[in-house]
């Protein structure tokens, strides 16, 4: 962990509702895909966790959905402002264990931090297939971007105004191999259950501190109480304890 | 330079800032970011005779100015402290900590005082009888005169180092509380406890809170805070430690003013996690803004003419 003051380089609306930041700063504290940051905005007392969605030699790309007041505000900031984020936090995905076609899942603002893992997989050599879940058309983000990292990419719709009509688990492959999930949790709780193998699971939880002082983060696992902040925010499946 | 350190209970501070219990884990997670022995000394999470998993999440809301929290003593119980963490702590604080305890029943807290009191590291015991956030223990200690007394008296009894009593600003008379627990042989009185309080979100309909109510502190709370060490600092002649709030090392003298003979730093550390430490590099600067040569010396001052 590292506290760490950013510049924003850009802030642009990619949906209605999902805003891209792009930051420059010292990203040097982030170790992987799955990890997260602390974003702390002017007037609010709790900073706000988000996934790292991209890494680069000294910037850091945040993607982000206006949901409250502080993800609202925080879409109102320009360029050249300067952010103090605390970086590299929880521990991200096992990128060991993905085997050769390993299969990544979102839904909704769980993308992002894909984005990050199919990058470092693809980097590796893997091939990487992605299941991207939406509500409807006008809320896609992010497919051309997977896709132009060579990523098999196939995109959900509830309403059926784009690609599969359905839930993530309507598109899953025949073989599915190694997964790693990220979504809201009826998804993750759906994936948890269509899919027969193992796999990673991505969690969301209220946070007074991100890293691991407050216990506000706990959840019960297979191996006792586990903070999400510091312990996870990824858990493998056997970890969770969401029965059948 | 001015003199920064104070006696608390017999033992000497280097300087008057402590993490509070809850808001500084049991110290490692900060170590890895600062040299923790700058600081005073700190108080470790709420310790109970055996492991607790807490409320159900959420256990976090955000306030104006502020946050409230049900973790609900979530700690792995004061055997597996002593043999896990405590060794843990060891290896990066050479100072004594203050050990944090809390309990259902009375013979609870004198168990779970008692093995910790003989561990070298702790310094003094701090009994929590103020948690809001469990059902039948912790407040409902610290909120009746005569149950706080008698709780004090007997932990008093089975403890050697010495006792700080926890209160809770939930209660119509705090003064009186402070007088019972000094009557029973507390050594010291530290204060605020959180404030109860609860958020409902509009969308749900249901309180945000997985145990509906919680506990507001961080700055939105530091008048209160402020008033009530005022008031304790009034009531009796045992240091009173001052916490509710603090965010700068000018809270911390405001607190000292009103009669704190040390400050805790509560949920400071949780939005930044180097704040206990800048309040300690900031204090000489503040004493020197306002004249003040010795912490010591200006304890209570505000009470005076
Ligand atoms: C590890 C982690 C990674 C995340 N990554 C992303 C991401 O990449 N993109 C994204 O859009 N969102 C992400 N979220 C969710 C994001 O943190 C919340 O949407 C955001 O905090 C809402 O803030 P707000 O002020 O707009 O909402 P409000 O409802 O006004 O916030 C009030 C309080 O509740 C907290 N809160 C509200 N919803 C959530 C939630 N779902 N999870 C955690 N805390 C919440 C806020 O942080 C704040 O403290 C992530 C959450 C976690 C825990
Ligand atoms: C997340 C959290 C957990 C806490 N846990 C404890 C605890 O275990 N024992 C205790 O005596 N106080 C606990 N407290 C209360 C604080 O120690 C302190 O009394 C209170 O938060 C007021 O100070 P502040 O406004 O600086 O946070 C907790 C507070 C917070 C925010
Ligand atoms: S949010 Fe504080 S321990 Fe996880």
């Amino acid at each position: 962990m590292k506290e760490v003051s950013f510049r924003i380089l850009s802030n642009r609306p990619l949906t209605g509702e999902v805003f891209e930041m792009k930051l420059s700063g010292d990203v040097s504290d982030f170790r992987g895909p799955g990890q997260f940051a602390e974003v702390a905005l002017p007037g609010f007392f709790l900073r706000r966790p988000i996934s790292a969605a991209d890494l680069g030699e000294n910037s850091l790309t945040l993607i982000y959905k206006t949901v409250g007041k502080g993800t609202g505000s925080m879409s109102r900031l320009t360029p050249g402002a300067e952010l103090s984020i605390l970086t590299g936090l929880g521990n991200g995905y096992d990128l060991s264990r993905a085997g050769e076609t390993p299969l990544l899942i979102g839904g909704g603002v769980g993308v992002p931090p894909l984005y990050l893992l199919a990058k470092r997989l693809r980097e590796e050599g893997k091939a990487v297939r992605a299941i991207l879940g939406f509500n409807t058309k006008s809320e896609i983000f992010y497919e051309e971007e997977f896709r132009a990292l060579g990523a098999g990419v196939t995109v959900t719709t509830v309403d059926g105004s784009a690609g599969t009509k359905g839930f993530v688990t309507d598109a899953l492959p025949e073989k599915p191999g190694y997964f790693y999930a990220c979504g809201p949790l009826p998804m993750l709780r759906a994936v948890y259950r269509a899919v027969p193998g193992a796999g990673e699971f991505s969690l969301e939880e209220r946070m007074g501190c991100g890293f691991g002082a407050c216990m506000g983060c706990t959840i019960e696992t297979a191996s006792g109480p586990k903070r999400v902040c510091r312990d996870g925010p990824v858990f493998r499946k056997e970890e969770l304890l969401w029965g059948k | 330079m001015g003199k920064m350190s104070v006696d608390l209970c017999g033992i000497e501070l280097e300087n008057p800032v402590i993490p509070a219990s809850g808001t500084f884990g049991f110290g490692y997670e900060f170590a890895e970011l600062y040299d923790i022995n700058r600081l005073g000394t700190f108080s470790f999470k709420g310790t109970t005779l055996y492991p607790r998993f807490g409320n159900p999440t959420p256990r976090i809301a955000e306030t104006p100015a502020g946050m409230l929290n049900a973790v609900g003593l979530q700690n792995p119980g004061v055997e597996k402290v002593i043999a896990e963490e405590l060794p843990k702590l060891r290896r990066v604080f050479s100072k004594k900590v203050m050990a944090n305890v809390s309990g259902f029943s009375e013979e609870e807290y004198e168990k779970t005082a008692a093995l910790l009191d003989k561990e070298e590291i702790v310094g003094w015991i701090e009994l929590n009888v103020s948690c809001p956030n469990v059902h039948g223990g912790g407040m409902s200690f610290g909120t009746d005169p005569d149950r706080a007394a008698r709780v004090t008296e007997r932990v008093k009894r089975a403890v050697k180092k010495p006792l700080i009593v926890k209160l809770s600003p939930n209660v119509t008379d705090v003064a009186e509380i402070a007088r019972a627990c000094e009557a029973a042989g507390a050594d010291g009185i530290s204060l605020i406890n959180t404030l109860m309080g609860m958020r409902i979100d509009p969308g749900t309909r249901r309180p945000i809170l997985g145990n509906v109510t919680g506990g507001l502190s961080g700055p939105a709370v530091f008048p209160v805070a402020l008033r009530m060490v005022w008031q304790v600092y009034e009531a009796v002649k045992i240091p009173v430690v001052g916490m509710g709030g603090v965010t700068s090392a000018e809270d911390a003298i405001e607190m000292i003013l009103a009669g704190a003979t040390a400050v805790e730093v509560g949920a400071a550390n949780l939005t930044d996690p180097m704040a206990s430490l800048k309040i300690v590099e900031d204090l000489p600067r503040v004493m020197e803004k306002y004249g003040i040569d010795s912490l010591a010396d200006v304890k209570g001052a505000a009470h005076h003419g």
